[in-house]
């Protein structure tokens, strides 16, 4: 790097370590997931070994319950809820705005610390003998019954998601006070308003969250009954309260993506996003809707048949936002100019891969048919589908999108359009053969299982290795690209938004002079060239 | 001299702004951390009226109105030190701060006397728990209920105690007003921690007694 | 019927799971032509639209609310129809069984414990006559599990402190799966078994053939004896306490006011906890029998309870 930057602003590691850079810290969330989805990973590597046969072959049952718990826990909080959010939100959402930083620099920093000491304690329940609840952690079995480390999980998690809230809080009160003279809300890019809706989920849902995991955590310390039914306790109200925050949490782990997509789309069609308006309120309208229809992971629970009637209308409402942004999407194709480059590749995916998941959303939240596919492979292929061809295909895309920003370098474009192909290719031969498991009736959470399920749980497994394979692909192009890479221009995507408009990597204080935005955003002119929002 | 801001803000007003916001923000999130436990006690109130009249007769009414006064006269004395907040009043306004720190460790004494009383009279869950047996399972959980929630409470007053007494000291020393976001932010905290507690005032010493 | 016009269409082995199986078909087809209207269009604007093609990329749609509008109804709508379809099936399948042959079902880790009227006990396989409505009585003595039958496309949740009441039918004779679908501990996925369906005759003999001694209802006599409930709520006890004959089904005023029906559960509930619903004229008395009687004994007493007089509730 010729000029100076905020990567060789400073090499000791008090300045890596006591930072308040947002762009540095986004860094310690980068590498710090990795790690995390390393683990997760592991797990999943171990599960679909042992499934690849009916019997007990690799681990004991005891192992098993832990393995697929750890999974649970490990790629839900500490992977997916971070991951966009804090790597390249943190990165690029003041860089997008015209911000010099966040609104609050050090709170960023203390998130990050209470995301690693709320991991630190998830490891240490994890490496002292494991959790075998689920990460569920359903009552009564969770708070009297399980011989495991629930404790020291709970407050792993529990400490984790003061991270989680403090993020949201930076965001919200970040992009409405921080954006640059001129850019109002409707000329805001669209990763920034599916970056607010998923603060505000943060924010108001994880504190529930916070709530019902101090009361499993008093329940099996003290030994009192509050979700114990001997003493008049109701196990039903922990899933009430549990799934409060866990269902607008999903949504926490895929608006993101879907924020990330509007930029990429647009970006390789050379084209502003159809429909603006309605896919900005179509991510508010996911975040507010999606409060009201946590019932629907329990249709089958004892809960009352009209509670289960209200919950299938809300999840049947709340789907037609995100069918929304689908239509958008493949109209904003319409009459561009696409090219396919790694990003876009992963764009596409996700675009198939999100709309497979969420039609079988649909399916699920119907309510006789949930009857039969509910805690089975079906939701485990579904939800599968949404997380991991949604989100995380989102996040690798975003990565290489944003790669020459944050790195400075170009990562070679046939080797990652290779690994997107293969990426696509393994998770459809990994999860696919979920849904027919899911239908043809084999439940979820299962060490064994009759021989009957085998065909399809050997092409899962199979899929499996190809998926690791291809997951582990970027990991050295990417690291190959940051010592041996082309430098990059500032914009060598040719894009609109306001953080092209700053060197790559950029100087630790972003922006040389105040950029002022004069435009809405994804402004291509008809033969497709970008026109900056600040022109 | 003008006060330097950090480099995302363009001016002191924006930056104090800014703060103020981020709190409410923050204050919504605690509306969602007591609401979800409250939530869980009405679930169980709903279930267990009379249990939950008869424990709520055994909690100290004295004690719990005592601590009400002294909370909202606490809030009353934060309101008049935002009030007073200049650099001529300075004093004055932390004076104000420090006697709402006192009420504040009063209303923290007063409680842990009523613990050491609930103690005694055997009303802490896994304790040594022991009530009426037709009315025990749902006073236990109403117990439980009171217990998680006014500990949770008192740390929270715990915290505010730590940041007024903070605030106090820089408004005592500082010849600038450069901490009224700051002051206004922490007088926020602490009227909501005052909020939460009418709350969980009505609904832990007031059923079962009226009438 | 008209089903079979359907291609690949096999009927099942319960109306309600047919039933279910054309809602799955209804979603498949609609899914499959959503998807490929997908797929179709996102291939064909990549390769119409690609860079490197000449194609006329004049007059894009100005005005977008136009389309916005209509995908958005017609996704409201189609969503609206599968949502009426989805309940009305799931309200058939729950709805509350008809008493006549009842069986019951205790889970707990990890088995399934079966007891028929009679008195037969099985674990982990339940024989049940073909073609008519079985009642099932579910209760769990430690954790929650689910009774899960994936060719009935039926399953409920057990959870412990309740009684769950389930109907099942089974039109095809034959030997069907039953899974806990529920984690729940270490042998979750050992808590197995098998429904079989037999024919009226064959039902029969087999209940015939298991010798029990007695049956729950004789069983939950001894018990009634043994615990002591005969003692206050017995002919000739000095203990003023409500006489449990012809109780079951009826209604019950509480000393508050209220009236509650006398059903299964408010036996179970006053038999665990008795000072939760104190009956109109009485004194709360009574002694918890929390801990002291399991939910096999609680099954037996509820049987012996129904068997002195009452009505279907």
């Amino acid at each position: 790097m010729n000029e100076d930057n905020y990567l060789n602003a400073g090499y000791s590691l008090r300045s890596w370590f006591f930072t308040t850079d947002h762009k540095r810290i986004a860094i310690l969330y980068f590498a710090s997931l990795i790690f995390f989805f390393f683990v997760g990973g592991a797990a999943a590597t171990a599960i679909r070994i042992e499934l690849a046969t009916p019997q007990a072959d690799l681990v004991s049952s005891d192992m098993y319950n832990r393995l697929f718990t750890m999974h649970g826990i490990i790629m839900v909080w500490f992977f997916l809820i971070p991951s966009i959010p804090n790597t390249l939100g943190n990165f690029i959402v003041p860089l997008m705005i015209g911000a010099r930083d966040l609104a609050f620099p050090r709170l960023n920093l203390l998130s990050w610390y209470l995301f690693m000491l709320g991991g630190a304690v998830t490891l240490f329940a994890i490496l002292a003998g494991g959790v075998d609840t689920g990460w569920t952690f359903y009552t009564p079995f969770s708070t009297l019954y399980s011989n495991s480390y629930v404790v020291a999980a709970v407050m792993g998690v529990f400490i984790a998601g003061f991270s989680s809230i403090l993020t949201g809080l930076n965001f919200i009160i970040t992009i409405h006070r921080l954006r640059a003279p001129g850019l109002t809300w409707y000329r805001l890019p669209l990763f920034l308003w599916s970056l607010y809706a998923t603060s505000v989920i943060l924010v108001l849902a994880t504190p529930v969250l916070a709530m019902t995991l101090v009361l499993i955590a008093v329940e099996r310390v003290l030994g009192v009954g509050i979700f114990d039914p001997k003493i008049g306790g109701d196990p039903l109200l922990f899933q009430h309260l549990f799934w409060f925050y866990s269902h607008p949490a999903v949504y926490i782990m895929i608006l993101p993506g879907m924020g990330v997509i509007n930029e990429l789309v647009s970006c390789f069609s050379r084209k502003q996003v159809f429909g603006y308006k309605f896919v900005a309120w179509a991510s508010m309208a996911i975040a507010a809707v999606g409060f009201l229809v946590w019932g629907h992971h329990m249709f089958v629970s004892g809960q009352s048949l009209l509670a289960s009637l209200v919950f299938s209308f809300m999840s049947f409402i709340v789907a037609v936002p995100s069918a929304i942004k689908v239509f958008n999407w493949t109209a904003t194709l319409h009459k561009g100019s696409i090219h396919f480059d790694a990003p876009m590749l992963y764009a596409l995916a996700f675009i198939g891969l999100f709309t497979i998941g969420g039609l079988t959303g649909l399916f699920l939240a119907c309510l006789a048919f949930d009857v039969h596919a509910t805690d089975t492979y079906f939701v485990v292929a579904h939800f599968h589908y949404i997380m991991v061809g949604g989100m995380v295909t989102a996040y690798f895309g975003g990565l290489h999108y944003w790669w020459p920003k944050i790195t400075g370098r170009l990562y070679p474009e046939y080797w990652a359009r290779a690994a997107a192909v293969l990426i696509f290719f393994g998770f459809n031969l990994t999860f696919f053969p979920q849904f027919v498991l899911g239908a043809e009736g084999m439940p979820r959470r299962y060490h064994v299982y009759p021989p009957e399920f085998q065909v399809w749980n050997v092409l899962s497994s199979g899929g499996a290795v190809i998926l690791a394979i291809a997951y582990l692909m970027p990991m050295f192009y990417l690291g190959y690209s940051l010592f041996f890479g082309r430098r990059a221009t500032a914009n060598p995507w040719n894009a609109p938004g306001l953080e092209w408009q700053t060197p790559s990597p950029p100087p630790e204080h972003n922006f040389d002079t105040q950029p002022v935005v004069t435009r809405a955003p994804y402004q291509y002119s008809p033969d497709f060239k970008a026109e900056p929002q600040n022109a | 001299m003008p006060d330097a801001v950090a480099p995302q803000f363009i001016s002191t007003a924006h930056r104090d702004e800014t703060a103020e916001l981020g709190m409410w923000v923050f204050l919504a999130t605690e509306v969602l951390l007591f609401g979800g436990l409250i939530l869980g006690y009405f679930v169980y109130r709903h279930s267990y009226p009379a249990a939950f009249a008869a424990a709520s007769r055994h909690t100290e009414i004295v004690i719990g109105a005592a601590n009400t006064a002294i909370l909202l006269t606490s809030s009353f004395l934060v309101a008049c030190a935002v009030d007073a907040f200049a650099v001529e009043t300075r004093k004055i306004c932390a004076g104000l701060l420090s006697g709402a720190i006192l009420l504040g460790l009063a209303f923290i004494i007063l409680k842990g006397v009523e613990y050491a009383d609930e103690y005694r009279e055997h009303l802490v869950p896994g304790i040594d728990f022991n009530f009426e047996a037709s009315e025990a399972n749902g006073a236990q959980l109403f117990f439980v209920f009171y217990f998680v929630a006014t500990a949770i409470h008192a740390l929270h007053m715990l915290i505010g105690i730590g940041l007024l007494a903070v605030m106090a000291t820089l408004t005592w020393r500082s010849t600038t007003t450069r901490h009224r976001a700051a002051l206004h932010s922490i007088a926020l905290y602490w009227h909501f921690v005052d909020v939460v507690w009418i709350f969980l005032f009505a609904l832990i010493y007031l059923p079962g007694r009226s009438a | 019927m008209w089903r079979e016009w359907l291609p690949f269409w096999h009927p099942g082995v319960s109306p309600h799971g047919d039933d279910t199986d054309l809602l799955f078909a209804g979603l498949l087809f609609i899914s499959a032509l959503v998807l490929g209207l997908l797929f179709f269009l996102l291939a064909l604007f990549c390769v119409r639209y690609r860079a490197s093609n000449l194609a006329d990329r004049g007059d894009r749609i100005r005005k977008s609310w136009h389309w916005e509008v209509s995908w958005t109804a017609a996704s409201f709508v189609g969503f609206l129809g599968l949502f009426v379809w989805g309940a009305v099936i799931y309200f058939e399948i729950f709805r509350t069984p008809p008493d006549e042959l009842t069986v019951f079902v205790v889970a707990k880790q990890w088995m399934w414990k079966v007891q028929h009227a009679g008195g037969q006990s099985e674990i982990n396989v339940l024989h049940i006559p073909v073609s008519r409505p079985i009642r099932l009585v579910m209760a769990s003595q430690d954790v929650i599990h689910s009774f899960f039958i994936p060719a009935l496309r039926l399953k409920h949740d057990v959870v412990p402190g309740r009684y769950q009441d389930l109907e099942i039918t089974a039109d095809k004779p034959g030997r069907y799966h039953l899974f806990c679908a529920e984690y729940c501990g270490t042998e979750h996925s050992g808590m197995t078994g098998e429904i079989v369906v037999m024919e009226a005759a064959d039902f029969a003999a087999w209940l015939a053939q298991q010798m029990p001694s007695n049956s729950l209802a004789q069983e939950g006599g001894a018990l009634f004896r043994e615990l002591g409930c005969s003692g206050c709520h017995g002919g000739g006890s000095k203990v003023h306490a409500p006489p449990l004959e012809g109780l079951y089904g009826n209604l019950v005023p509480l000393a508050d006011g209220s009236f509650v029906t006398a059903d299964d559960k408010y036996i179970r509930d006053s038999i665990l906890l008795p000072r939760s619903q104190i009956a109109a004229g009485y004194e709360p008395l009574m002694p918890s029998f929390e801990g002291k009687v399991s939910e096999d004994q609680l099954l037996r007493l509820v049987a012996y309870i129904k068997s002195i007089g009452g009505q279907q509730p």
